[in-house]
């Protein structure tokens, strides 16, 4: 984008009444899209924190065959418990770490903080509402951990029937009879609401609020990403409610939906789950899409390549990612033809996929590529993304997914298209903003430390499940035999590298904001050409009293 | 703060509505999927579901085919069940009569519905009914047996299915479960 970077000093002159840090009703209180942002980023860092501890009991757990580590917690009585513990477990790690961890950064944190200073925006459209859509985010993670420990199965507390909560087992008596199954739906229920509103608010935003000149053709591509994704949570998050609502009334009401003694059927469970389901994970990693374009285009120096089939790739991805759920359940005994439709469909995602990996290569071809941190967690996600996707075509096919399903094959695939995907774009992202955030650049050593501890510990936590998978060891089990146990413990010391990896994270934070180096305003040079970049950093409370006309021009 | 160019708040509102209207219209469409679900399995035997006729075909093959049988009882219910013949081989359109027995094993009446299907699932359009236990509660008192007898054909049909026409087998299931209406069925009336 071409713009005057002359308004920039004027306003941050005048209009800057920031309030105290320490005032309580500035962030309880807050209509301020920077503010709401940076507390949606620091809910998502406690709750990945939390969410990836439980990930540190799974792996410990399976470091060696047998069951130990669990049942030597005071609290675990014997292995049956310990095997409900796992399962629970797995299940809060999973429902955590979508909705507590990669949606609040992704969409709250970093789509808040930049969607309305990179459409030349003042603020959100409904700032109000926007306060109510994060603080209805850590109710909901409240009643999800109260969840956790609060009776589910007899005695045992917490739901362990994964994070699809497939009925039967979220539904009958006799798996999950106790409240904690009901506190869990409402906690998903309230985690709908707030993203539902906070879609509801971007979507007005981006089609009302744009600056003279800013046209959806000059828009940014982060700002494209959150809007596709804001259309997919809101045609998607009301199905899940629904579906959760029926599984509410089956289990306390007498309602019959998913029960097959009363006439209904479970399988339908799962076809409105997955038609959530699967617009969901194209919801986590859209907006990394986003960040990614950005972040390549700015360290290459260049213009990101074909902006606008990047911006149409992500609205096909979008709506080809509604008709695909099925290929979630090839096992429930679909017709040969449903299936053929769901594989073939299924594939065609990977033609706008691609269009978006070639064009970052692209990008990247003959540009003057600057290999600062956010470019080194850019070109880790193209990567990683890309070994995703690749697993994910083949398991598109349902003749290999009848064998590899609920195999640690499909746990490999989709932690690296999310665990792996999505983590490294949220920090590509962090890395990439928070100079502009905080108005501290932070130790360059200490981020690129970071980047290679966690590239090497998450490929050694999954590459070998792939290996697993292959060899036919099924997910969610406590234990494994004998056989499985050497990819299962190389995999384990790959999270004991990744948790380093998270500590070194935590220290380059600490030592950017002890250390306090200025950032200034673009700390990223001539390749960083969105508005946010004219803004001081941090950004003055209120950007853009007078709005930013937009010319045209190549940049995006 | 000095208010910016303030945008149009009528169109603002306006295309929040819109928005809103569609997360009412999806949720709409989520409970409308159950019904839709039923029909849909019903019309094309989805998943294997049978279909209910009430006239037996007019045209019977020569050739044969097997149909076995398979009985299941959901955990904790205390009946026994089992189909009283393996299987039956009988000519496509004919009309065959096979029986279930269940026992009731506990001191309390006891009221169960079966479910059913058969597989292959693409011959589920092709397997009716014309009558059969399944299609009511069936209450059995402490300790009783019953003979539950179904009345079914193959419909002819099925040879011209590209899907089908190589069946030779077909496998139909039934589970019994706990009527969960259970209360009703055991008032004074039933």
């Amino acid at each position: 984008m071409s713009h005057d970077a002359a308004h920039t000093a004027d306003h941050h002159d005048h209009d800057d009444h920031r309030p105290s840090l320490w005032d309580w009703k500035r962030w309880v209180y807050s209509t301020n899209h920077k503010d709401i942002g940076t507390m949606y980023l620091i809910f998502a860092i406690i709750a990945g924190l939390i969410g990836g501890a439980l990930s540190g009991l799974i792996r410990w757990e399976l470091a060696e065959p047998g069951v130990g580590v669990l049942t030597s917690l005071p609290w675990i009585a014997d292995v049956d418990a310990a095997k409900h513990y796992y399962n629970s477990i797995v299940t809060y790690h999973g429902l955590i770490m979508i909705f507590f961890m990669v949606m609040p950064a992704m969409i709250g944190g970093f789509g808040n903080w930049f969607v309305p200073i990179m459409i030349g925006a003042p603020d959100m459209a409904f700032p109000r509402m926007n306060n109510i859509s994060f603080w209805l985010l850590p109710a909901s993670f409240a009643l999800a951990v109260i969840s956790m420990i609060v009776p589910g199965n007899g005695d045992y507390p917490g739901f362990g029937g994964g994070w699809t909560l497939y009925a039967p087992l979220s539904t009958s008596a006799t798996h999950h009879s106790g409240p904690s199954m009901d506190l869990l739906i409402l906690s998903l229920h309230i985690a709908g609401a707030s993203s539902i509103l906070g879609a509801v608010n971007f979507i007005t935003t981006i089609f009302n609020m744009r600056a003279p000149g800013m046209t959806m053709h000059r828009m940014p591509l982060f700002a494209w990403s959150v809007l596709v994704t804001a259309w997919l949570l809101v045609l998607s998050l009301p199905v899940l409610a629904g579906a959760l609502t029926m599984l509410l009334t089956d289990r306390n009401f007498g309602t019959q939906f998913f029960q097959a003694a009363g006439g209904g059927d479970p399988v339908m469970y799962q076809h409105l789950f997955w038609f959530f389901g699967h617009p969901e994970v194209y919801i986590l990693i859209l907006p990394g899409f986003g960040m990614i374009s950005h972040i390549v285009s700015t360290f290459s120096r260049k213009p990101i390549f074909g902006y606008l089939g990047m911006a149409y790739a992500m609205v096909a991805i979008g709506v080809i990612g509604f008709v695909v759920w099925a290929h979630h359940m090839y096992t429930v005994g679909m017709g040969l033809d449903l299936e053929a439709y769901f594989i073939a469909a299924t594939m065609v995602i990977a033609v706008p996929t691609g269009i978006k990996i070639f064009s970052w290569i692209a990008t990247m071809w003959g540009g003057s590529i600057d290999f600062k941190v956010p470019m080194l967690w850019a070109i880790g996600f193209i990567f990683l993304f890309t070994v995703g996707g690749v697993t994910g075509v083949v398991l598109a096919n349902s003749g290999v997914d009848t064998a590899l399903h609920d195999t640690y094959y499909v746990v490999a695939h989709f932690h690296y298209v999310l665990s792996l995907g999505a983590v490294f774009a949220i920090f590509a992202g962090f890395y990439y903003w928070i100079p502009k955030m905080s108005g501290y650049r932070y130790n360059g050593f200490l981020g690129g430390l970071h980047f290679w501890v966690m590239f090497v510990g998450v490929n050694i936590i999954f590459f070998p499940q792939h290996f697993l998978g292959l060899q036919g060891m099924p997910r969610r089990y406590i234990d494994y035999p004998e056989a499985f146990s050497y990819w299962n413990h190389i995999s384990s010391i790959g999270y004991a590298i990744t948790a380093v990896g998270v500590l070194i994270f935590l220290i380059t934070v600490v030592e950017m904001f002890i250390v306090r180096r200025k950032a200034g305003a673009n700390p990223w040079g001539e390749g960083a050409t969105t508005l946010e970049w004219t803004l001081s950093s941090p950004p003055p409370f209120h950007q853009f009293n007078e709005l930013p006309v937009i010319k045209p021009d190549t940049h995006h | 703060m000095s208010a910016p160019q303030q945008p149009n708040a009528k169109r603002m509102a306006r295309t929040a509505a819109i928005v809103v209207g569609v997360v009412v219209g999806m949720t709409g469409m989520a409970f409308a999927a159950v019904p839709l679900y039923d029909a849909f399995c019903k019309m094309t035997g989805y998943g294997g579901t049978t279909q209910e006729a009430s006239v037996a075909p007019d045209q019977v093959l020569e050739r044969r085919i097997e149909v076995r049988f398979d009985a299941n009882v959901a955990p904790g219910l205390p009946v026994e069940f089992t189909p009283s013949q393996i299987s039956q081989s009988l000519r496509i359109g004919e009309t065959g009569l096979a029986f279930y027995t269940v026992h009731n094993t506990s001191d309390q009446p006891i009221v169960a519905r079966a479910t059913y299907n058969v597989t292959p699932h693409m011959a589920g359009p092709y397997f009716a009914k014309l009558e059969c236990f399944c299609f009511q509660d069936k209450v059995l008192a402490p300790g009783e047996t019953a003979e539950l007898p179904v009345v079914y054909f193959v419909d002819p049909e099925i040879v011209a299915d590209a899907d089908t026409n190589e069946i030779n087998t077909l496998t139909l299931s039934y589970t019994f479960f706990r009527s969960t209406d259970a209360a009703a069925a055991l008032a004074p009336a039933g």
